[in-house]
């Protein structure tokens, strides 16, 4: 496809060498600057937030966001403020929780950069053409950017300039980059550091998804339009070129398995032992997906035939007409933006279809402002009143014996009492309440201390079996000492509001 | 207005000449044209309308009254068929035609954004008939999706940006001109999409203008909604495809080939999928054309 630009291209930029290295530095410089600005400004937020190190938050968040950037999605903005939080707290211990949450939003957003309309940075340098004259040119970038994800939520995603300068050097060579991966997964399994050999190997998943995405788009523009795809030399190299590396990955995913199998079943942590059962389960992905991969590059020769019989016989449209994208949008989108302008405002002017201007009289406008609102009168037919037939009282025990016996078990917390001091208690009230009794201790001696913690609940009813046998004429069993526990319900709230903004990676802290 | 009736071929020819034409005629032809202002609005939905359409096809001195009344109005006559109805386009004066300063407040005092606004238009159109077979192709309908939109310019911006990097060109623009910067660069600044307080679309990014020309262009009877996939799912009308062959894309070619850029297509698809080395970013369920169904 002849292209307009290639005409300017003459060999105007690269200039002196040293110029443009210079330029790149000043760029990678210019990421940073975001970082060391938090740091700068955070005088200028009403309060004393001057304890905070933001430029740390900042890395932590752009670590975060890196991590758990997903294939095509990316991180949840409400995660990542949780997931700071910890880190934030740690540096102002003393300080309210919602402020530890305003510093790592505040943070979060000015590394979107929200106030402005490209939500980006700007940085101005300057270079020396090759003419000789100095210019100063714009240097836009992201660090967090925002991408559509499912269901119209937004996600965040740490941009190309983020990685390579503030997460370091990322090679993006997919091959190589699996490699490197798997080398890495290797060597921490062999020093038993699985944690960080989990995440290795994600990262090596993502890569293989990404190789097998790439085949994809040439399969399916293959389905569109047979000529679209070079046949003769691209194709069947790429092809051979992807057989040989899922003949590659398997053999060494393969060994890794085997491996992390030995890990799993020769860890003595219960930890260990875990995470190598969920390493095996990501190693096991990454291989089906190489067997799918694989599988489709066998679809791939027999696809072409096919789809080229179909192609090649079908009846060619008589007349043809313009190509929007080759002849309109592609010549125009490097055009300098002055000029491009004018052919997109032509589009526009003729492209977007007519719209019929309102013409209201005073008389009509009076009349509708004066209108009373319309009363609804499609609402359906009319409900049948339900006729409610009143259900007998079924419960074994009624309402004022479960008060009793929660009367009766409303003991002190530092005077617990025997079962059968309890059952003869309630036998003297009521021959039907022992069992009740009986039922609520039985429950006790599993108490729900899960439920209270989350609830907040002031005390607990517990049981306790200490080996005495209960002695009493309708129950047998052991003879549970039953008691109350008080529960320090303002320690749980802390540690839940604390749990809460760790999010929901790990329930620690029970 | 003269009948000329060696225009038509009628089968009594001079039957034609006393039926001048009358008030009730007129009021007819207006109404065909009234009815062709409302662009959602199909023959095959409306008794009446697909009375006027017929008449307009066979009776040749209603056809010219009826056009005469639309010409009159600033209306251009695109197509008289059953299928698109009375297809009228309004004239670049007409009282009818959208201007950008009532489509985006901010578009009519920031060129960049004047300029996405109408890129995001002439995108719509190019991944909706993305060959030149599919624009002359009466039976085509198009299908499209915000997203999709999105990542189609934007992929096609990475690859003028890897492409300038190739050749070493530096393309940051100089700071006093901005006007001078490339036109895919302010795309691809702008961001894609960003959270808002009340979940709307940010109306600034790149999605959020896209979502405004095809909501625009549902309204102009051009898109029909089906679905809410990947920020909205959209086919096209007939409408649409005479609006863009007939006219959009017509004028657009003109003030491109102004500018001096004189594009050489020999009628095949240009819009090809990505190089092997190619790795843009995928946006989820994007539904890309070249991704295939």
């Amino acid at each position: 496809m002849p292209h307009p630009n290639t005409g300017s291209s003459r060999p105007v930029a690269p200039g002196p060498a040293a110029d443009e290295g210079l330029a790149r530095r000043l760029k990678a410089l210019a990421c940073t600057a975001p970082l060391h600005d938090l740091d700068a400004r955070k005088a200028n937020l009403a309060g004393e937030y001057s304890t905070y190190a933001m430029a740390e938050v900042a890395l932590a968040a752009i670590d975060l966001v890196t991590l758990t950037m997903d294939f095509d999605t990316g991180a949840d903005h409400d995660q990542i403020v949780a997931r700071l939080q910890p880190r934030v707290a740690a540096q102002a211990p003393g300080r309210p929780a919602e402020e530890h949450e305003r510093v790592a939003r505040w943070v979060l957003e000015n590394l979107i950069n929200v106030g402005s309309v490209d939500r980006g940075f700007r940085a101005v340098y300057g270079t020396f053409g090759a003419d000789g004259a100095y210019v100063r040119r714009d240097y836009d970038f992201k660090l967090i950017e925002e991408v559509p994800g499912p269901g119209g939520t937004v996600y965040l995603r740490t941009t190309d300039e983020a990685v390579n300068v503030l997460v370091g050097a990322l090679d993006t060579d997919v091959t190589s980059a699996q490699i490197a991966a798997e080398v890495k997964l290797e060597v921490l399994i062999s020093r038993g550091r699985l944690a960080d050999a989990q995440l290795a190997a994600e990262q090596a998943r993502y890569r293989t998804v990404q190789y097998a995405e790439t085949l994809r788009r040439a399969l399916e523009a293959t389905r569109r339009d047979v000529r679209a795809v070079d046949w003769l030399r691209a194709v069947p190299d790429m092809i051979n070129e992807a057989l040989d590396h899922v003949a590659d990955r398997y053999r060494h995913e393969n060994a890794i398995l085997t491996n992390i199998r030995k890990a799993r079943d020769e860890a003595t942590e219960p930890e260990h032992k875990r995470r190598a059962a969920e390493l095996v389960d990501i190693v096991k992905d990454c291989i089906r997906r190489h067997t799918q991969l694989q599988s489709r590059l066998l679809e791939a020769g027999p696809l072409f035939r096919a789809e080229q019989d179909r192609q090649a016989f079908a009846t060619p449209v008589a007349r043809a007409g313009l190509d929007l994208y080759g002849q309109l949008l592609a010549p125009l989108l490097p055009l300098p933006v002055e000029r491009a302008s004018r052919v997109t405002d032509a589009f526009f002017a003729h492209g977007t279809g007519l719209r019929t201007p309102p013409a209201v009289r005073v008389g009509d406008l009076i009349e509708t402002l004066l209108t009373p609102p319309l009363e609804r009168e499609h609402l359906g037919a009319e409900m049948p009143e339900p006729d409610l037939v009143a259900t007998p009282e079924d419960s074994r025990f009624s309402e004022a014996q479960l008060e009793a016996a929660l009367e009766l078990l409303d003991l002190p917390h530092d005077a617990p009492r025997r079962l059968s001091g309890l059952l003869a208690e309630a036998r003297r009230r009521d021959p039907e309440l022992p069992y009740l009794v009986a039922l609520l201790a039985v429950h006790a001696a599993s108490p729900p201390v899960g439920t209270a913690y989350r609830q907040g609940e002031q005390r607990l009813l517990f049981a306790v079996d200490d080996g005495a046998e209960l002695d009493d004429p309708e129950f047998g069993g052991a003879d549970l000492i039953v008691g109350a526990a008080l529960l320090d319900a303002a320690g749980m709230a802390l540690d839940r509001t604390v749990e809460n903004t760790a999010g929901k990676d790990e329930g620690h802290r029970e | 207005m003269d009948d000329g009736e060696n225009l038509a071929p009628a089968p009594e020819p001079e039957a034609v000449r006393p039926a001048a034409v009358t008030p009730a005629d007129a009021a007819d032809a207006a109404r065909l044209v009234a009815f062709g202002l409302q662009p959602k609005l199909l023959p095959a939905r409306d008794a009446e309308y697909a009375e006027l359409i017929r008449r307009h096809r066979e009776d040749p001195a209603f056809a010219r009254l009826a056009d005469a009344v639309a010409a009159g109005l600033g209306l251009v006559v695109l197509e008289v068929s059953p299928r698109a109805g009375m297809a009228v386009a309004a004239g670049e004066d007409s009282v009818f035609a959208v201007r950008m300063g009532d489509y985006s407040r901010r578009a009519a005092s920031d060129s960049s954004d004047r300029f996405l606004h109408g890129l995001a238009h002439l995108a719509v159109a190019a991944l909706a008939f993305p060959r030149p077979a599919d624009l002359a192709d009466d039976g085509y309908i198009g299908r499209i999706t915000v997203n999709g939109v999105d990542a189609f310019v934007r992929q096609a911006c990475r690859r003028l940006e890897e492409r300038a990097e190739e050749q070493g060109e530096n393309s940051d623009p100089a700071s006093d001109a901005p006007g001078l910067e490339a036109a895919w660069r302010v795309y691809a600044r702008r961001s894609a999409t960003g959270a808002t307080k009340d979940a709307r679309r940010l109306a600034g990014s790149t999605t959020g203008i896209v979502g405004k020309a095809v909501a625009f262009l549902v309204d102009s009877g051009f898109l029909q909604r089906t679905g809410d996939e990947s920020g909205g799912t959209y086919r096209t009308t007939a409408r649409y495809q005479l609006q863009v062959r007939d006219l959009a894309g017509s004028a657009a070619m003109a003030e491109l080939l102004d500018l001096g850029v004189v594009p050489v297509g020999d009628g095949t698809a240009s819009l090809l999928p990505p190089g092997e080395g190619d790795e843009f970013e995928l946006v989820a369920e994007a539904g890309l054309p070249f991704h295939g169904s």
